[in-house]
């Protein structure tokens, strides 16, 4: 197991950000968040456990139940949120690059 | 390991610029830009509107699988310079970034490669940091409400 997940890794995804989102405001169960998305339970203990590793969210028991909530501190490490703003032009630029280079060979021809 | 893509962005200031380096030519990278049916591929998104030319609006909206729109934004463009570059405002719906004005800059590196210099100016140095924090909310259904509160809290 990997114990030391980089957190730009553990934030790339969306499925995690929206968690983080989500814990952002309250504290919750593993199964109230797994309510909030369509994919199936065990992804998401599979998205909690990573966050959790890389000390986004922290654990907290409350009587029987095991709470969920979101690490200030660590955030806040996230340098002012700029990486995965970063990532999203990123996508947007190689999806761009990958359209462009398959129209190549059409544009050749219909230049304008 | 060199970053493709670079986004510069100065504590307190309310721009950015985004970079990026292709290996297109100039005027394939351009076309990307102005033709509808080239943006709405890698943008993800579908072109209502698109008028390439001075005052020329454009709107774009995205739906999800179930026809909820969760993008929608539009604007109206300033100048629009074949292959060189691109000015316009963009302001997304139902959202508290307000309007950002964009100046987009084609640039010709080599036959094969080309440069894009992406600079936004928001309304404040404010509204730019909650642009920055955006990507959280990626990948979550907009009009929900919970969602939107707490976007709004996260100012």
């Amino acid at each position: 197991m990997n114990l030391r997940r980089d957190v730009f890794q553990a934030i790339a995804d969306p499925t995690r950000r929206a968690i983080l989102l989500l814990v952002a405001s309250q504290s919750l169960t593993a199964g109230a968040i797994a309510a909030n998305f369509d994919t199936a339970r065990p992804t998401v203990s599979k998205h909690l456990q990573i966050l959790t590793e890389c000390e986004l969210l922290e654990q907290k028991q409350s009587g029987r139940e095991i709470h969920y909530h979101i690490n200030a501190k660590k955030m806040k490490a996230i340098a002012d949120f700029i990486e995965p703003f970063r990532q999203m032009w990123d996508d947007r630029f190689n999806k761009l690059e990958t359209i462009m280079k398959e129209f190549m060979p059409i544009a050749i021809g219909t230049k304008k | 390991m060199e970053m493709k893509t670079k986004v510069h962005a100065e504590e307190g200031k309310q721009d950015l610029t985004i970079t990026r380096e292709f290996d297109l030519p100039v005027e394939l990278l351009f076309r990307a830009y102005a033709e509808p049916e080239l943006i709405e591929q890698w943008m993800g998104n579908k072109v209502l509107k698109f008028e390439a030319k001075k005052y020329g609006g454009w709107h774009f909206e995205k739906k999800d699988d179930k026809g909820n729109i969760v993008f929608e934004a539009d604007g109206v463009i300033h100048e629009f310079i074949p292959n060189q570059k691109i000015t316009r405002t963009f302001e997304m719906y139902k959202t508290p970034f307000g309007v950002q004005l964009e100046v987009t800059a084609f640039e010709k590196l080599t036959d094969e490669t080309s440069k894009v210099n992406m600079h936004v100016i928001y309304e404040s140095a404010e509204q730019r940091d909650l642009v920055l924090k955006l990507p959280f909310a990626q990948g979550i259904n907009w009009a929900h409400n919970r969602i939107q509160e707490l976007l709004s809290k996260l100012k």
